[in-house]
């Protein structure tokens, strides 16, 4: 036992890498929430007036909604009214290209280990970067251009492709749909947009990179994702953040819209700022994500890693409304610390021999609350419909939290959902094993928490697996790297 | 190579190993030998550096070192194999990336480079041959679903692959069909050299027909009772224990 004491006493010492701030001049709004705030920031983001009409319908439903609390998640609420809801880097034009870009800008991106010249990416990937809270740049824009793909930031979409906004903005996620998402869509700021035409498969992976950097400054992207029939993209988000000792916000809202034969892989590795050892500070983490796969054949596929945040509470999801469509779901959710996770998905079938796949592996140590809740809902007319959900928790030390909120309501008889849940500690003689084959206890971890995990680890790029399974080691592995 | 100087251990507070003395010599193999519960697999355990027994008392100098005060990887890195009576299941990691990772940290400890990907697996191919194991078995997680046989196998693998100057076979032949028990000893007959040594913990005297032995060591009681050469073995296999419990406690009793 004193071993297993020794293992979480080094867990606990790992220190948050991305946990610096930079300062430069911004461009911010006052801070509070109210009609006025949400013009000002409509107009300096010179918007057409039907976006400020929707940020202030938006506006008037979330002052009716209250603050969920049905999550298994403890936190003091956030004053809202003490909140900034816009800080921009200051830029004394837009960027047309990255050469243009502020070259400190530049720099931040570069400590973060992202490199924002096209020159230097032999990886093929196109990088949206969000600072707080406006998109900075964005890479590959003219070869993605020549094969019609649309990959930009919203506000530039808002300019350039208002149809696709006016058409798609809210139709996944509505604006009534919950208190945050309530929030966001009065009060984003910016986010990606992409489109990819009929027929047309993206040829690189596309990247939106999230960091906050002010003070008191809540974070609303907006992300909207419109895969048009028989269209392929695979999409990245990463994020990060200073390390501060007052909690602070971020809201976003993701919608997915697949068209007939479109696919659509989302991949999320989350390393927000998760707190101090005490659990003090952080990033709330109160996020929407889902997709519709509208046409026939479709599909969505969810892949998240999430490490950060001092409470989480997410839920990807999937409505299977075309027939045939497929939705699925693989995630690993770290806590360690006071982190506390709620997450999970939802998955709605809709149309006729639709199909879902839940992989959800929960990994709690220190003090941490870790929560799957998932719902799979099959409706009337979705004959044939298919689901199977694996839930998986892995427990280090006594101290930590693993719970599973399973929800399963069917309306056709000729469903099949299949349920399966394991709980199970890393052992300390799969420790001494490894320990008598030369490898270190941090090592022994790592390779455990990783072997757990590749289910999902698999899901993802490449390159992104590779930086997922250094963070699940970092997350978990105390100062050892 | 291995000199154990009168080493008590207890799990829990209850005494295990109550005064082991024995020398073991490069090129040499040791059969430790004795009935259920007489302490043989702790002294496996106790030398390969288990947290749950207590060492109460005693040294043990491995090449010079006290092996005591080194931690269980650091007996490893130095050449300490154990092959385990119940090798562990890990979900997720194949035999392959596990033996990378050990492989890579213990050459590390050494001071040498770690072995690129070709090189790896050209070491495996050879190591693979020796007893007789199946690539697909090393590609499965380890140890997840592998039969008796396969599981210990796989640990003479890995012993092969890690190279080891001290070997301790914990049971090995637990659970081993006759013709798996023929490769199983075939293999570490393969690794023996006058550099190495090996320690082979038995209740039977099966094994030893396989991998014979240059001394037989009796346990009983935690303690080391009788020590001989492989006839002691043979002796044993026919007259059971009875006579050398009976000798040990009579003489305990004067």
């Amino acid at each position: 036992m004193s071993k297993d004491n020794q293992i979480l006493e080094d867990l606990n010492s790992k220190e948050y890498e991305h946990g610096w701030s930079v300062n430069f001049e911004t461009d911010e709004a006052p801070i509070g929430l109210n009609e006025d705030i949400i013009r000002w920031i409509s107009t300096k983001k010179e918007e057409p007036s039907w976006l400020l009409e929707w940020r202030l319908k938006a506006f008037k439903i979330w002052q009716g909604m209250t603050e969920p609390t049905w999550a298994n998640v403890k936190y003091l609420k956030m004053d809202l009214q003490a909140l900034r809801y816009y800080s921009a880097p200051k830029q004394s034009k837009k960027p047309k290209n990255i050469n243009e870009v502020d070259p400190e800008l530049i720099a931040i991106y570069e400590r973060l280990g992202i490199s924002l010249h096209e020159q230097k990416r032999l990886q093929g990937i196109a990088i949206d970067v969000v600072l707080d809270s406006v998109s900075v740049a964005t890479t590959f824009k003219e070869t993605l251009g020549k094969l019609g793909i649309v990959f930009c930031s919203f506000s530039e979409a808002v300019k350039e492709h208002p149809e696709l906004i006016q058409k798609y903005l809210g139709s996944v996620v509505p604006m009534t749909d919950n208190y945050y998402a309530a929030l966001n869509a009065a009060v984003f700021s910016d986010g990606s947009f992409c489109y990819i035409p009929k027929g047309v498969r993206c040829p690189m992976e596309l990247s939106t990179y999230f960091r906050i950097n002010a003070a008191n400054t809540g974070q609303f992207e907006r992300t909207l994702i419109v895969a048009d029939d028989s269209s392929y993209v695979s999409y990245l988000e990463g994020c990060t953040a200073p390390q501060r000792d007052e909690n602070q916000l971020h809201a976003a809202v993701v919608e997915i819209y697949a068209g007939a034969h479109a696919e659509v892989k989302y991949s999320t590795v989350q390393n927000w700022f998760p707190g101090d050892k005490e659990g003090k500070g952080g990033i709330y983490n109160f996020v929407t994500k889902r997709g519709i796969c509208a046409g026939d054949h479709s599909k969505i596929s969810w892949t998240q890693v999430e490490t950060g945040s001092a409470v989480t509470w997410k839920y990807p999801s999937c409505i299977l409304k075309g027939d045939y469509s497929i939705g699925e779901f693989y995630s690993v959710a770290v806590t360690n610390n006071y982190q506390q996770a709620d997450t999970g998905t939802k998955m709605i079938h809709i149309g006729k021999n639709t199909k879902s796949r839940i992989v959800s592996k929960g990994i709690s140590a220190g003090k941490s609350q870790n929560s799957y809740r998932g719902q799979v809902q099959v409706m009337k007319r979705a004959h044939n419909a298919r689901n199977f959900s694996q839930c998986d928790s892995l427990l280090m030390g006594n101290q930590c939290g693993a719970h599973t909120f399973p929800y399963i309501d069917i309306a056709n008889p000729s469903a099949k959902v299949e349920h399966e849940a394991t709980t199970s500690k890393i052992g300390e003689d799969q420790i001494f094993y490894c320990n008598q084959r030369g490898i270190a206890t941090e090592d022994a971890v790592a390779l455990i928490v990783n072997g757990y995990a590749k289910e999902v680890l698999n899901q993802l790029p490449m390159e992104f697996a590779v930086e997922a399974q250094k963070l699940l080691a970092l997350t978990l592995e105390g100062s050892v790297g | 190579m291995l000199s154990i100087k009168n080493l008590h251990a207890s799990i829990e507070g209850t005494p295990i190993l109550r005064g082991i003395n024995l020398e073991v010599k490069a090129g040499e193999v040791h059969a430790i030998m004795g009935p259920n519960g007489s302490g043989k697999s702790t002294l496996a355990s106790v030398l390969a550096g288990r947290e749950e027994y207590e060492v109460t008392e005693g040294e043990v100098f491995f090449q010079g070192k006290e092996l005591l005060s080194l931690s269980p990887e650091d007996r490893a890195r130095e050449g300490v194999f154990l092959a385990f009576q119940y090798p562990i299941e890990i979900p997720g990691v194949s035999t392959t990336n596990f033996l990378r990772t050990a492989l890579n940290q213990v050459r590390q400890y050494r001071g040498q480079e770690p072995l690129d990907a070709v090189k790896f697996l050209s070491l495996m191919k050879e190591k693979m041959a020796l007893v007789e194991i199946d690539q697909k078995l090393l590609s499965r997680s380890l140890n997840e679903g592998f039969s008796g046989g396969e599981k210990k196998r796989n640990e003479i693998f890995q012993m092969a692959m890690l190279n080891p100057v001290l070997s301790i076979l914990d049971e090995t032949d637990s659970g081993l069909d006759i013709d798996a028990l023929r490769i199983v000893s075939n293999g570490v007959n393969k690794l023996k050299s006058d550099t190495t040594a090996t320690i082979v913990v038995t209740h039977y005297q099966r094994l030893l027909d396989y991998i014979v032995p240059d001394f037989v060591h009796v346990l009983y009681k935690g303690r080391i009772v009788k020590s001989g050469t492989k006839e002691l073995a043979l002796e044993l296999e026919e007259k059971g224990y009875d006579w050398i419990k009976e000798e040990v406690d009579s003489t305990a009793t004067v």
